[in-house]
C-alpha cells in the first residue's frame, strides 16, 4: 500500500469516515512492521487496539449464582429474627404486666392490713374503755347491794 | 430456550463484553463480576431474548448501563480509587520495551477520555462494529456517535505526539 493512500486514509480516520474495511487495511500496514517514522503513533494506536482484542473472559459463566442461596438463607433468618423479636417482645410486655400487677397488689395489701391494724386498735381502744366501764358497773352494784 | 441455547446466542459475544466493561471498570476483576453479572441477567430474562433481533447489541448496550451504574455506586468509586495505578498485565506484548510503553501509554490514553469516547473508541477501534450498531448501543445519533469518535481518536494522536516530543524537541 502506498504512503500516500495511507496518509489519506489517516485523515479520513480522524475524522471518522472510514469504512470498516478501510480501517481494516490501516490496521494491517500499521500492525505488519515498516511504518513510515512520522506515523509511528498510529503503529501504537493500532498495536494496542489489536492487542487489546486478545483478551478473553476466562472464567466460566455461571447461570445460576453464587449467592443466590445465601441470599435466600438470609431471608429466612431475618423473618427468624422479627418473629423472633416479636414473640419476646409479646413476652416481656406479659411479663411487666404481671409484675406490675403483683406490686399493685402489694401495695393494694399493705393499705388493707394498715387500715385493718388502725381498726383493731381503736377496737382495743373500745375494748378497754368497755372494761373499765363494767368495773365501775361492778363496784357501783356492790356499793349498792351493801347498802341494801 | 434452554441452557445449551443460550449459550450457544450468548458465548461469541462474551469476551466483548468482558472488554468492554473492563475498558469503563478499569480492574479485571470488577469487569470478571460485571461480566458474570451481565450474563446472569441475561439468562434470568432469556425468554425475551428470543424477540431480540441483534442480541448482541442489546447485551452491549446493557453492559454499557450496567457499568455506568456500578460507577455510581460508592463502592465502586472506592475500587476505581484503589485501582488508579494499575498495571495492564494481560495485553504485555513480547517486543521490546519501549514499544510495549508506548502501548500501554495508548492505555491509559484512553482511560482519561470521556466516558463516552472511552465506549465509542471501544466498540469501533477495538470491537470493529459498523457505525449503525454502535448508535444502537450507546443510543446517539450517527453524527454524534462520528464526532465522538473523531475526537477520541485525535485526543489519543496528539496526546501521543506530545509524549514522544517531551525532552526532544
Amino acid at each position: 500500500m502506498e504512503l500516500a493512500n495511507i496518509e489519506k486514509l489517516i485523515q479520513k480516520y480522524l475524522d471518522a469516515e472510514t469504512t470498516l474495511q478501510e480501517e481494516t487495511t490501516l490496521r494491517n500496514y500499521f500492525t505488519g512492521g515498516n511504518v513510515a517514522p512520522h506515523l509511528q503513533e498510529y503503529e501504537y494506536m493500532f498495536n494496542y487496539f489489536t492487542t487489546t482484542k486478545d483478551e478473553t473472559y476466562t472464567k466460566p459463566i455461571l447461570l445460576k449464582p453464587k449467592n443466590s442461596k445465601k441470599t435466600k438463607n438470609l431471608k429466612w433468618v431475618s423473618v427468624a429474627a422479627s418473629v423472633v423479636l416479636l414473640f419476646s417482645v409479646f413476652i416481656g410486655n406479659q411479663e411487666y404486666k404481671k409484675y406490675q400487677e403483683e406490686q399493685q397488689a402489694k401495695a393494694l395489701y399493705a393499705e388493707v392490713s394498715k387500715g385493718l391494724k388502725l381498726l383493731s386498735t381503736n377496737l382495743k381502744k373500745g375494748e378497754q374503755a368497755v372494761a373499765t366501764l363494767y368495773t365501775y358497773e361492778n363496784t357501783v352494784n356492790k356499793i349498792l347491794k351493801e347498802t341494801k | 430456550m434452554n441452557q445449551s441455547d443460550f449459550l450457544k446466542v450468548v458465548l461469541p459475544f462474551k469476551d466483548k463484553v468482558f472488554r468492554l466493561a473492563k475498558r469503563l471498570l478499569v480492574s479485571t476483576e470488577e469487569a470478571e463480576d460485571a461480566t458474570q453479572e451481565l450474563f446472569f441477567k441475561l439468562w434470568k430474562s432469556k425468554e425475551k431474548i428470543a424477540d431480540y433481533k441483534n442480541v448482541e447489541a442489546f447485551a452491549m448496550t446493557m453492559t454499557k448501563n450496567y457499568c455506568f451504574d456500578r460507577l455510581k455506586s460508592k463502592q465502586a468509586s472506592n475500587l476505581t480509587l484503589i485501582h488508579s495505578n494499575y498495571k495492564e498485565t494481560r495485553t504485555s506484548l513480547d517486543k521490546n520495551i519501549e514499544h510495549q510503553d508506548s502501548v500501554n501509554q495508548v492505555h491509559q490514553l484512553i482511560e482519561k477520555l470521556p466516558e463516552n469516547q472511552k465506549i465509542i473508541i471501544q466498540l469501533r477501534d477495538v470491537e470493529q462494529y459498523n457505525f449503525d450498531e454502535i448508535c444502537k448501543m450507546v443510543d446517539m445519533k450517527p453524527t454524534a456517535v462520528r464526532v465522538a469518535l473523531s475526537r477520541a481518536r485525535k485526543t489519543i494522536r496528539e496526546e501521543l505526539i506530545k509524549k514522544h516530543n517531551y525532552g526532544v524537541s
